[in-house]
């Protein structure tokens, strides 16, 4: 039976089931909020929200690969272009463009015209080292490196900084091929 | 799960139905070799320990993935059996099929394996181990309480 070619973002995004988007913001804001009251450092948090985000990303590219029906991608460009087109609209609903590749094609950056986790954010001048959206760029470590890519992802521009879009950079360290776990002896 | 039943140990075993009532044995493994998830159905004859059973189960696996892959006819040439190979390259085999059992086979590109032993006269199953995969993304990934990389219970 011929195989079904790679369904887009948006027709994925409309079959899965979604929540609320307002309740979706405001609990993460609740959560960026908590942690900060716990750890009161902000490269703390960071790190926290980095972490979260990568435990997410192990487990939502099981789902992603699962729902979007895709073969492997044949290198980092494509992989990048997935990423931005199919991943972002199907689990947050917009879409992201990829610019400014470098000569290799290991890093280029994603820039979010609209980012549904800061709506009715403001940072106060207490939090201005702090990342909101950091977790996004654990999600993308995270679900790349189950897929055997090593990459390092950070935040180039940020809105809640003070510049006009977000803008991430991904960046492809190595591709680790699978190895043979068990040692050679029984 | 309704989609999967036992099939009757009878001397003249039945043919497989329309629906599908014939998978014999059923593993998933991990990316690390982990065995995530064995069961059963119908399996008369037991020759190793679950433990070896899995290891000879991932370890044939694996192997058998990286031959296919390096014997592709169509490809350029990829350098030398045993060199380890980057996820995308080359063929991947998805069943293979003795005069007793038909073994299907289904990896994900974040390397999770799905292996479906039935009886030989099956047809083609991938359709059917990507639906399983579904069911995986759906209840396990989902699940807060999941630890990855342990056995599922």
């Amino acid at each position: 039976m011929p195989t079904v070619g790679p369904r887009s973002g948006d027709a994925i995004f409309a079959k899965v089931e979604r929540v609320n988007a307002e309740l979706f913001t405001l609990t993460y804001g609740a959560i960026v909020r908590q942690l900060l009251t716990d750890l009161e450092d902000v490269e703390e948090v960071n790190k926290q929200l980095d972490q979260m985000g990568y435990n997410i990303g192990t487990r939502l590219i099981d789902e992603f690969l699962a729902k979007a029906n895709i073969s492997r991608c044949v290198d980092f460009k494509e992989t990048a272009e997935m990423i931005a087109k199919v991943g972002f609209k199907m689990f947050l609903g917009v879409t992201a463009s990829v610019t400014n590749w470098d000569i290799e094609g290991t890093c280029c950056n994603m820039v979010l015209e609209e980012n549904p986790l800061v709506d009715f954010v403001e940072l106060p001048d207490t939090c201005q080292g702090l990342y909101y959206c950091n977790v996004l760029c654990g999600v993308i470590r995270g679900a790349l490196e189950m897929v055997s890519m090593k990459t390092e992802v950070t935040w180039v521009r940020d809105v809640l900084r003070g510049d006009d879009s977000y803008e991430l950079q991904v960046k492809l360290l190595k591709q680790v091929p699978e190895e043979y776990p068990y040692k050679d002896d029984e | 799960m309704q989609f999967f039943g036992g099939s009757d140990v009878s001397p003249s075993p039945p043919a497989p139905t329309a629906a599908g009532h014939n998978a014999n044995v059923m593993y998933m493994f991990n990316r690390n070799g982990v065995c995530l998830f064995y069961r059963e159905w119908n399996r008369p004859l037991r020759t190793l320990n679950p433990q070896q059973d899995h290891k000879l189960m991932f370890g044939l696996l694996f192997s058998l993935k990286s031959l296919t892959a390096k014997m592709d006819p169509t490809s350029v040439d990829r350098g030398n059996l045993g060199v380890p190979q980057l996820p995308g390259q080359g063929c991947s085999f998805h069943s293979f099929r003795t005069n007793t059992y038909k073994l299907s086979f289904m990896e994900s590109p974040s390397g999770i394996k799905i292996i479906l032993v039935t009886d030989p006269r099956t047809g083609d199953l991938r359709e059917a181990l990507k639906y399983i995969y579904s069911l995986y993304v759906e209840y396990v990934a989902k699940n807060p309480l999941y630890d990855p990389g342990t056995p599922i219970r």
